[in-house]
């Protein structure tokens, strides 16, 4: 099913593109460039192609004039009357774009009670914010957060749109994206915009942070992307900022929505990974549920939480919820503290990009060495409760 | 009681690895496995059908190798499967593959409930979930942990979803989609009866004139809004590692401290 054409009479057969192939599917054959079903149409090998003898078919050419879409657009999301420090910081990348582009910042405010977030907004950049305040937004849904929204986009037309890629912000962009047939790129860990095409840059990891992929959405509007938590340094409010705040009513009324939220579930000692600061970890080192005392403590000393490999979550030892890694969380602390863990690709994928890395393991040879910045080889149930007392004695707690 | 299970067939990425040379993503000889996260929708299907009687269904997008996916699903106890192929559909994002799948379950017609994994793990975008849902304007219900109470005659569900504060309990209307993580359930593994059914089963396949109410237009490369422009490697992490020694871990313990203020991260 390989969408590339390669015209078999101007290849050259120079295999410039078998190497720059980042799915290997090219080879040649009898001297001629050869495509096989690994082609993601990605078009890494148009570029290197010397005589122009690759091609893809066209594409889609979107739906409506795109120059009529204006300006950057972030969504607050708020739990409990709280705006998640995941959407200021999707605010002061909304800010640095908006200002790339010469143009304005809009925040998307949807909850009950939450005039103060609007407000809030402003101090964190927003040029104009769009307050929907109604008893039926108060608790997250799906339906009529995605149906305000969608009204919001096809009235004011934003070229950019941003969301943070928590549950809420991933379920929502879903939606949404589909409602207006725009594209969506999840997750991505880089924005810029392209000096020549203005278009959005949107940088993110693939097959399990293996691989980065940029991603441009040239033909519709808004150009939409969910952002990873902590990827992005949380900016300062400026309580002098102004701005417009435009009161809108709520598209939908208690009645047309089906789903109810009936209760919120917090089980002792649950742990928000995504927002901690300092993660110390456990693997199949820790040899048991016992095993992630010391590493509690340690937790508990520095003011962080605990999280687990998969490896121990699956013996049963610690509940899902800590798990990091592929099928866990993606975490991206300051401080990441790896205790027993061998460093599969699978959990490097979800912690790889934390700013500080110390690993302690008894393998000198266990991978997680390899992307360590500090390494301790020896036994944890010496070395953890030994960090532990040095670091009660130092921050003197 | 119909339900309805999208899955993907996907490269074990425990085996991808990076050509050091040339820096490009070896898939040669790399294993194809069922998505991870839809063994457990898969799981979960079965589950209600022991429970209520009716029908699993599995459908996929893809290659037509992607009936090895498929077959695997039979093998774990499904009742059929639908496997969409066509070059038509070649070069789909999460827009036009949600399109599509979407347009072959309303082929399929009656549906009770759609289930899939919350996120594919070579795209891990979790956005073909919530596609399909608004395609066919049906509840969405993500990230679900455990479903509490279903009753298909009143049409109701509840479900707890696993956000990053806790457990939201919600309670709609069927039909709904549901995406689930990995704590709903522990898949099955096939039996040898399933394995022999499933050799012997032979999947019908779709193309783009199967699904006649498809736009042409909104399917593969030419529905998918988003392109991708540059694949690259990770940068690698900056710097050497510092390995620790010492006389006794805690001196090891004194010197990472000292480090660690440095770098003030504690």
């Amino acid at each position: 099913m390989a969408l590339l054409i390669i015209d078999t009479e101007t290849c050259i057969g120079c295999a410039a593109c078998v190497a720059a192939c980042p799915f290997g599917a090219l080879r040649m054959e009898n001297d001629k460039a050869v495509v096989d079903d690994k082609c993601t149409a990605c078009g890494a090998c148009l570029e290197v192609c010397p005589v122009e003898a690759l091609s893809l078919p066209e594409r889609g050419k979107g739906a409506e004039d795109i120059s009529a879409y204006q300006g950057v657009w972030v969504w607050v999301e708020q739990f409990r009357g709280e705006a998640c420090s995941i959407s200021w910081e999707m605010m002061g990348q909304g800010r640095r774009i908006a200002d790339s582009l010469g143009t304005t910042l809009t925040a998307c405010v949807l909850g009950h009670n939450v005039e103060g977030i609007a407000q809030q907004a402003i101090y964190y950049g927003a040029d104009r914010v769009f307050l929907v305040d109604d008893p039926s937004l108060g608790v997250y849904r799906t339906a009529p957060y995605a149906k305000q929204l969608v009204h919001l986009v096809r009235q004011y037309k934003p070229e950019i749109f941003l969301l943070g890629a928590s549950a809420r912000g991933r379920d929502l962009a879903g939606a949404v994206a589909t409602e207006v047939h725009t594209g969506l790129t999840a997750d991505c860990t880089g924005l810029d915009i392209d000096p020549e095409t203005k278009l959005l840059r949107q940088t993110r990891p693939a097959f399990g942070g293996n691989i980065m992929a940029t991603i441009i959405c040239p033909n519709y509007r808004p150009q939409m992307a969910t952002v990873r938590h902590r990827v992005f340094e949380m900016p300062e409010p400026d309580s002098s900022r102004q701005g417009q705040i435009v009161r809108v009513p709520p598209v939908m009324t208690e009645d047309q929505i089906a789903a109810k939220v009936v209760d919120f579930i917090v089980e002792e000692g649950e742990v928000n990974l995504a927002d901690a600061k300092i993660i110390v970890s456990g693997g199949r080192g820790v040899r048991g549920p016992e095993g992630f005392k010391p590493l509690r403590e340690l937790a508990e000393v520095l003011g962080g939480a605990v999280g687990s490999s998969r490896a121990a979550v699956d013996a049963g030892w610690i509940p899902y919820a800590h798990q990091v890694g592929q099928t866990g969380r993606t975490v991206r602390p300051d401080l990441y503290i790896a205790c027993g863990i061998s460093g599969a690709i699978q959990h490097l994928a979800g912690m790889g990009t934390s700013k500080v890395i110390v690993a302690i393991n008894k393998d000198p040879e266990a991978p997680i060495f390899k992307v360590a910045n500090y390494g301790i080889v020896g036994d944890l149930f010496q070395v953890v409760p030994a960090l532990t007392e040095e670091l009660r004695k130092r921050l003197r707690k | 009681m119909h339900a309805i299970v999208c899955i993907k067939q996907v490269p074990d990425t425990t085996d991808v690895k990076v050509n050091p040379e040339t820096g490009t993503l070896i898939r040669e000889g790399v294993p194809s496995i069922v998505n991870p996260f839809d063994t457990y929708a898969i799981e979960e299907a079965l589950r209600l059908r022991e429970k209520f009687g009716g029908k699993v269904t599995v459908i996929s997008m893809g290659p037509p190798q992607a009936k090895e996916a498929l077959k695997e699903a039979i093998a774990m106890g499904a009742d059929e499967a639908i496997l969409l192929s066509d070059r038509a559909f070649a070069g789909s994002d999460t827009w036009a593959t949600a399109y599509t799948l979407a347009n072959a379950i309303r082929k399929i017609g009656d549906f009770d409930i759609i289930l899939c994994g919350k996120q594919a793990i070579d795209g891990d975008t979790g956005q073909v979930g919530p596609g399909i849902a608004r395609q066919l304007d049906i509840e969405q219900l993500t990230y679900v942990f455990k479903i509490q109470e279903i009753d298909f005659q009143a049409k109701r569900i509840r479900v707890e979803r696993l956000l990053e504060e806790g457990r939201e309990v919600v309670e709609t209307r069927l039909p709904a989609l549901l995406t689930v993580v990995k704590d709903i359930n522990q898949p099955r593994y096939p039996t040898i009866m399933g394995i022999r059914r499933a050799t012997r089963t032979e999947i019908p396949v779709w193309t783009a004139a199967d699904l006649p109410d498809a736009k042409p237009e909104l399917l593969g490369l030419k529905g998918s809004p988003t392109q991708v422009v540059r694949v690259f490697n990770p940068p690698p992490r900056s710097g050497q590692i510092v390995m620790i020694e010492g006389e006794s871990p805690q001196e090891q313990a004194a010197k990472l401290a000292d480090l660690l203020l440095k770098e003030k991260v504690i």
